[in-house]
């Protein structure tokens, strides 16, 4: 049996908005396996990013525990939370969040930048994983000289570039057409299965979250196992 | 510490890489600090131009006198009487044929149209004795000849005939009701001096009806360390009755009260424009840092820390700044520096001729205050963007 890699342990997140609180997750209990696949589904507002921001530490509950890879990441303050993001996190974004300016490469690179190592072995670990993606021929041409899939198989390259435990990805597939999103799913299914990465996935998209191990729906911030009628 | 360097200088050249997107709103920044330190550089090297004009005149080892009550050769009187017993005192230095070397000078001014606007102005026509050229450093006839003694010609400074009109060679002169011939030009090296015209003592004391009366003496000393004995042997003889004061801090009094009034003048309007160009720049990194909110908490969701955030978007402003201040300084080096203006000298209630210097000094302060303002403007769109929430940042996008 493997291990749990996060668990949230009675997690409520509530905002304010204006003078109006608003309860976005309520005694929220979830525990994530290493090695799984888990497809967070829901309608808009269920408060699915919301999760998504509080397991990969870049947010913090309102109350409850929230405790990733060992260590209790709702106790750490800003600065160590940075760090622990920089070693254990890898993040898909819906638009990609490439910078315009740097190559695709450069992009990939970023991340290494946290990790005390040389610029040759940035650009080999780089161009290794931009390999994984199939992107090798594509690596020194900008974001806006690439096409949606491409853009994301980068940013794909870039959140799995330090070696994560964790990819979360929050609506890899949103801006994609259904064969490119097909074709996206399959390179995080294989990452999966292959590469034994864990992923916990975000989507609208019932074909997408078809290539999940598991698949968990929230609505009005709790957690089932079925989808509300 | 190190690393968080490391990452703020990598984040600041990506910011620093997208400039060219962003290029007219930077530009504000840039010009905005351009103007401020353009308009500070400007008013400093006046300041710096009259300070330097005035007190590059004076010596150590040269002592001005006035009468007692004085501070200026406007007000003062000396009679022959007392230049007498003044010039057999101790101490002084001698010419080769053994005289004093003292210059008992008479101080007038004259109203000479100025070139550039045609208006009156004052010019100072000083009364001197043939010892005045000793008593002036790097003096020197550049065209004619020194005038005569006992005769209506005078000479007139480089500076003098650059700004007023009437003073070429060979011009007569209307002076207070007296006629002069301008029979030669003379130079002291750029200071003081070469904005007046000197005419022969005697003569002018005749024109100006100044009776046996002079303005000012000008003496050397034997060397500098004898000022004090010659003070005391001067305030030993009851009968004379005059302020006694090393040249150089005679003109470094002089140069003080406009100095000081043309540099608070420069600092106010510096000032005023400051704060414009601080609000400039703080618009610009609000809208930059905006422009940026996504790639900002893109790079905090991998992992960058708060502080190469701040530092990076500071470093940008810095940058910015930087160029407004070389920008600002170094044109007003190529217009302003050498560039020639006179002057009311409230002191003396005459005109001095004088270049703006832009000194390395003043370039350097104008790219302290320019840094000083990309710092400002930068501080607060910085904190604010490492401040907002990565949630927050990319729900809002």
């Amino acid at each position: 049996m493997n291990q749990p890699i996060a668990t949230l342990t009675d997690v409520k997140k509530s905002y304010r908005n204006g003078r109006h609180k608003v309860d976005v997750l309520s005694d929220l209990n979830l525990e994530v396996k290493q090695g799984e696949f888990l497809a967070l589904m829901g309608p808009s507002g269920s408060g699915k990013s919301t999760l998504l921001n509080l397991l990969g530490g870049m947010d913090k509950p309102t109350a409850g525990a929230v405790e990733v890879a060992g260590k209790r990441i709702d106790k750490m303050n800003q600065t160590q939370l940075a760090g622990w993001r920089a070693n254990h996190i890898g993040v898909v974004f819906q638009f990609y969040n490439l910078l315009p300016v740097l190559s695709a490469q450069k992009n990939v690179e970023l991340p290494l930048l946290l990790h005390k190592m040389s610029a040759a072995e940035r650009r080999k670990r780089a161009a290794t994983v931009l390999e994984i993606v199939d992107l090798t021929d594509r690596a020194g041409h900008r974001p806006a000289e690439l096409s949606g899939g491409q853009q994301q198989r980068v940013a794909i390259a870039r959140a799995l570039v330090t070696d994560p435990m964790l990819l979360i990805c929050d609506e890899p597939t949103g801006d994609l057409d259904r064969s490119t999103a097909d074709e996206i799913m399959g390179l995080l299914e294989t990452l999966n299965r292959e590469y034994g990465k864990t992923i916990i996935m975000v989507t609208h998209d019932p074909k997408a979250a078809e290539h999940a191990t598991h698949i968990l729906y929230l609505d009005k911030g709790r957690l089932s196992t079925e989808a509300a009628a | 510490m190190l690393a968080a360097i490391k990452q703020a200088l990598a984040i600041a050249a990506i910011n620093l890489g997208s400039l060219r997107n962003r290029l007219g709103a930077s530009s504000v920044i840039v010009v905005g600090i351009a103007g401020v330190v353009g308009v500070i550089t400007a008013m400093l090297a006046m300041a710096e131009g009259f300070q330097q004009t005035l007190e590059g005149a004076g010596r150590t080892d040269q002592v001005v006198l006035l009468s007692t009550g004085s501070s200026d050769e406007m007000s003062s009187g000396i009679t022959r009487d007392v230049v007498d017993i003044i010039t057999s005192l101790p101490d002084i230095a001698r010419d080769a044929e053994n005289t004093p070397l003292a210059s008992p000078e008479v101080y007038v001014v004259s109203n000479v149209p100025k070139r550039t606007t045609d208006t009156d102005a004052n010019m100072p026509v000083r009364g001197v004795t043939l010892a005045a050229p000793e008593l002036r450093e790097d003096f020197a006839i550049i065209e004619g000849r020194m005038f005569q003694s006992g005769r209506n010609e005078m000479i007139v400074g480089r500076s003098a005939v650059e700004q007023f009109k009437g003073l070429d060679m060979g011009s007569v002169l209307s002076a207070r009701g007296s006629q002069w011939t301008v029979v030669g030009i003379f130079s002291t090296g750029g200071n003081v001096y070469e904005s007046e015209a000197w005419v022969d003592a005697t003569v002018a004391q005749t024109a100006f009806r100044r009776g046996n009366v002079f303005q000012s003496i000008r003496l050397r000393l034997e060397h500098e360390d004898a000022f004090d004995e010659f003070i005391a042997a001067l305030e030993t003889d009851r009968r004379v009755q005059v302020n006694a004061m090393r040249e150089t801090d005679y003109f470094t009094k002089q140069s003080q009260a406009l100095s000081a009034t043309i540099r608070g003048f420069g600092f106010a309007i510096g000032l005023i424009m400051a704060i414009g160009a601080i609000f400039g720049a703080l618009n610009t990194m609000y809208s930059a840092v905006s422009a940026r909110k996504v790639d900002i908490a893109t790079l905090r969701a991998l992992g960058f820390g708060s502080f190469p955030v701040v530092t990076s978007i500071l470093l940008e402003s810095l940058i910015l700044a930087l160029a407004g201040g070389i920008l600002g300084g170094l044109g007003m080096y190529f217009i302003l520096n050498g560039y020639t203006i006179s002057t009311l000298n409230n002191a003396t209630f005459s005109q001095v001729v004088f270049d703006f210097m832009v000194t390395p000094e003043l370039l350097l302060s104008g790219i302290v205050i320019a840094l000083l303002l990309g710092l400002i403007g930068g501080l607060l769109p910085a904190l604010r963007a490492a401040r907002v929430p990565i949630a927050v940042a990319f729900r809002d996008f």
